[in-house]
C-alpha cells in the first residue's frame, strides 16, 4: 500500500495581488516503509509540500492521496480529523505544548481522537520508554534538554500510529551528537516498517533517508533512491 | 465525550494556573461585580423589608384614621389665660365612629381608641406614660403579647370596672419586688386625684413603631397603661386639662384613633375614599383628622423597593460589563502569547470548534472563579456590616451616634436567588466576553500560527 500519492499537485497563493505558483504540478509515490527526504533550496516549494502533505493545506490543483484518504477536497473539520488519526508530525523547534507534562505532550493527538482510554495511556507510555524518556513521564518541556524534547515529539508523531512521520527539519535546532542520536532514532522506526517523509537542506540529514526527492522552482528536479 | 470535556477543563485551569497572579487580577472585575450585586441587593433589602414590616404591623386591610390638631388651633392654642381657658373641641367623634361602622357595609371591625399622657403612681413610685382607653381588639390589632394575666375585655366596660393592663416596663417601675397582678396603681385623674386601678395584665415589651409616610406617627408602647374605653370616657371625659407647671393646657377629644378594618385587601383602596368622603362631610370646618392606608404605604413601598433595586441593578450591570470587558481585553492577550499553541494543537488535529471550546472554558472558569469569590464575600455580607458597625462604634462613636435611626438599624438581609443569579451572570459573562478571543483564536491559519515565534 502506499503511505502517500501525489498526482500533479500544483499550489497558487495570491500574495498582494499577485499569483505565487508555489508549487507546479509534482507528482511522486510514497510506498509504505520508505524514508524519503524531501531537499531543495529554499523557495523551492519544499514547506508547501510539506503543509500539503500534513494536511495543513489544500492544492490548488492534482490530488493528494494519504493511505486510504483521498484528502484533495476535505473540508477544515476533516482535514483536523485526518492530521489527528493518521499523520505524525515532528518539527524543527520540537513544538512542545510547554504547561503540559511529556506524557500529556505525548497524548495530544488522542485526545483531539476522542481517544482518552487506558489502553491508550499504556501506549503513550510505551512510546515514551522506547525514546528514553520513560523516567521523566512527568517532566515539562522546559526541564528537558533540545534532544530530548525532541524524542519527545517523535513519541508523539507515533502515538495516533500514523499513515508516515512528517518531520521538518528534525535535527535544525540540535548539535551534531544530538543530530546523530535522533537520526538514529529515526533509522530505528523506519527499520521497524515506519514510512519517513522527511523535509531537510542539510545534505548529510538527507543521506541517511533511502530516497532523495529534490525540488527546484515548484517543479521536482529528481527522484533519486540511493539506498533500499 | 465526558473525559475529553474534563480534559478541556483540567487543561483550561492548568493554562491559567501558570499565570496566577494575571488571572487573579483578571478575575478582580468580575468579583467585584458578583459581590456588589449581592450586598447591594442584601442591603436593599434590608431596608425595604424593614419598612415593610413596619407598614404590615399595621395591618394591610386596616384603614386607620388618627384625630389631628389643626394648625389654627395650634396658632392660637388652648391654653389659658387670665380669663380663663377656651376649649375648641376636634378629631373624631363618637358619633364618626358610629357613622363609619353602620354606613360602610366593607367595614367589618372597628376600634376605636382614645389616649392621653398621664402620670401612674403606686406605694410613693411614679412613671409618666401613655393611658390608653380601647378595646379587646386593641391588643390583636398592635401585636401585644401577654405577659401574665389578660388583657381588658369589653364586659370590663359594661362593668364599669376599674381594671388596667399594664406595659412591663410600667410594672417593673412600679413593682419592682413584688407581683403587680391583682394589685392596684393609682392614675392621676381629671381632678388630679389619684383614681385606683386594679392591674389584670401585663404585657410584653414591644418595639416601637416608627412615624410612616409623615402621616402616622411614631408609636412607644413602653409606658403604657391600657383601660377599656367605656370606663376611658366615664372616668375622664372628653375634656382634658394638663397642668404642666406654670400653664393649663385644655383638650376637648372623643376619639385619638380609630382602627377599620376591611373585609378584603381589593377593598382598602375604596373605602378608605369612603370613609374619606364620610368624615369631610361633617368635618368641613378644620382639617382634623388623617387617614392612614397601610396598604396604600405598602405598594409605595414596594414600587419603592423595585425602583431601588433596578438602579442597584444597573450599577452592578456595569460592574459587570467592566469586569467582562477586563476578562476579555486579557484573553484577547493570552491567544496573541499562545498562537504557536494553538498552531502546534491545530497541527496536531485540533478542529477550530476544539480551539473555541478550550479559550471559551478558561474564560468561563475565569468568570466563574470570580463569580465564586464574590459570593462568598458576597455571603459574608451580614457579618462584615455588623464588623464594620463594631469598629465604628470603637474607633469614632460620634460618627455613629450622629447617624440618624435608618442608616444605624440597616441590616442587610440576603437575597436568595441574588447567589444563582450571580453565578449565572458570571458564567454568561465568561461566554460572552471569552466567545471573540475563543472565535479569533480558531481562525488563525495553523500554517502562520506554527510560524509564530
Amino acid at each position: 500500500m502506499l503511505a502517500a500519492k501525489l498526482d500533479n499537485v500544483a499550489k497558487e497563493y495570491v500574495l498582494k495581488g499577485e499569483t505565487v505558483r508555489a508549487l507546479r504540478g509534482v507528482s511522486f509515490e510514497a510506498p509504505e516503509g520508505d524514508y524519503i527526504a524531501i531537499m531543495g533550496a529554499s523557495g523551492s516549494g519544499k514547506s508547501t509540500i510539506l503543509n500539503l502533505l500534513g494536511c495543513l493545506d489544500r492544492p490548488t490543483h492534482g490530488t493528494i492521496v494519504l493511505g486510504n484518504d483521498n484528502v484533495t477536497t476535505l473540508d477544515d473539520d476533516r482535514l483536523s480529523t485526518i492530521r489527528a488519526k493518521r499523520i505524525g508530525f515532528v518539527f524543527q523547534a520540537y513544538n512542545l505544548i510547554p504547561q503540559l507534562t511529556v506524557i500529556e505532550n505525548i497524548e495530544v493527538p488522542l485526545y483531539y481522537q476522542g481517544n482518552i482510554t487506558r489502553k491508550a495511556r499504556e501506549r503513550s507510555v510505551e512510546l515514551a520508554k522506547m525514546v528514553g524518556l520513560g523516567s521523566r513521564l512527568g517532566h515539562r518541556p522546559t526541564q528537558l534538554s533540545g534532544g530530548q524534547q525532541q524524542r519527545v515529539a517523535i513519541a508523539r508523531s507515533l502515538v495516533n500510529d500514523p499513515y508516515f512521520i512528517l518531520a521538518d527539519e528534525p535535527t535544525g535546532n540540535l548539535d551534531s551528537v544530538t543530530t546523530a542520536e535522533i537520526l538514529d532514532l529515526l533509522d530505528h522506526l523506519n527499520g521497524e516498517g515506519r514510512t519517513i517523509i522527511l523535509v531537510t537542506h542539510e545534505d548529510d540529514v538527507g543521506a541517511r533517508s533511502k530516497r532523495i526527492i529534490r525540488l527546484r522552482d515548484g517543479q521536482l528536479e529528481s527522484d533519486v533512491r540511493h539506498r533500499d | 465525550m465526558f473525559i475529553l470535556w474534563l480534559r478541556t477543563w483540567q487543561l483550561g485551569i492548568k493554562s491559567l494556573w501558570l499565570h496566577p497572579m494575571r488571572s487573579l487580577l483578571t478575575v478582580l472585575g468580575i468579583f467585584i461585580g458578583v459581590a456588589s450585586v449581592i450586598w447591594l441587593l442584601a442591603v436593599g433589602e434590608g431596608i425595604s423589608r424593614k419598612a415593610t414590616e413596619q407598614i404590615e404591623s399595621l395591618g394591610a386591610t386596616n384603614v386607620i384614621v388618627r384625630t389631628i390638631k389643626p394648625a389654627e388651633l395650634s396658632l392660637n392654642s388652648t391654653r389659658g389665660d387670665m380669663r380663663g381657658p377656651t376649649i375648641t373641641p376636634y378629631g373624631l367623634t363618637r358619633d364618626d365612629f358610629h357613622r363609619l361602622k353602620s354606613t360602610i357595609p366593607t367595614i367589618v371591625d372597628s376600634i376605636p381608641v382614645r389616649e392621653i399622657r398621664r402620670q401612674f403612681t403606686h406605694a410613693g413610685r411614679q412613671i409618666d406614660g401613655r393611658l390608653v382607653g380601647c378595646t379587646a381588639k386593641y391588643q390583636e390589632i398592635n401585636r401585644l403579647i401577654m405577659d401574665r394575666g389578660r388583657f381588658i375585655e369589653d364586659i370590663d366596660g359594661i362593668n364599669r370596672h376599674n381594671f388596667c393592663v399594664i406595659s412591663s416596663k410600667v410594672a417593673e417601675r412600679l413593682f419592682p419586688i413584688d407581683d403587680p397582678i391583682g394589685r392596684s396603681i393609682n392614675i392621676q385623674s381629671v381632678s388630679n386625684v389619684p383614681d385606683p386601678y386594679v392591674v389584670i395584665g401585663i404585657v410584653q415589651e414591644k418595639d416601637p413603631t416608627a412615624g410612616i409616610g409623615g402621616s402616622f406617627s411614631a408609636q412607644d408602647f413602653s409606658n403604657d397603661v391600657y383601660i377599656q374605653i367605656d370606663t376611658f370616657w366615664s372616668r375622664f371625659g372628653d375634656k382634658i386639662i394638663t397642668n404642666s407647671g406654670s400653664s393649663i393646657e385644655m383638650e376637648q377629644i372623643e376619639l385619638s384613633q380609630v382602627t377599620l378594618q376591611v373585609d378584603k385587601r381589593e377593598n382598602v383602596m375604596k373605602t378608605s375614599e369612603l370613609i374619606r368622603m364620610t368624615l369631610d362631610k361633617h368635618h368641613s370646618k378644620m382639617r382634623d383628622y388623617g387617614i392612614t392606608v397601610p396598604l396604600e404605604l405598602l405598594e409605595q413601598a414596594r414600587t419603592t423597593q423595585i425602583m431601588f433595586m433596578l438602579f442597584m441593578g444597573l450599577i452592578a450591570g456595569i460592574s459587570l460589563l467592566v469586569g467582562g470587558i477586563g476578562i476579555m481585553n486579557i484573553m484577547l492577550a493570552t491567544v496573541t502569547e499562545r498562537t504557536r499553541e494553538i498552531g502546534i494543537r491545530r497541527a496536531l488535529g485540533a478542529k477550530r470548534g476544539d480551539i473555541v471550546r478550550q479559550f471559551l472554558i478558561e474564560t468561563i472558569v475565569l468568570s466563574v472563579v470570580g463569580g465564586l469569590l464574590g459570593i462568598g464575600v458576597g455571603l459574608a455580607c451580614v457579618p462584615a456590616t455588623d464588623f464594620v458597625w463594631w469598629l465604628l462604634s470603637i474607633y469614632c462613636p460620634h460618627v455613629v451616634a450622629a447617624l440618624p435611626d435608618t442608616v444605624r438599624n440597616i441590616q442587610p438581609i440576603i437575597v436568595t436567588w441574588s447567589i444563582p443569579l450571580s453565578f449565572i451572570i458570571s458564567v454568561v459573562i465568561g461566554v460572552m466576553f471569552g466567545l471573540y478571543p475563543a472565535i479569533r483564536a480558531a481562525s488563525m491559519d495553523p500554517i502562520e500560527a506554527l510560524r509564530h515565534e
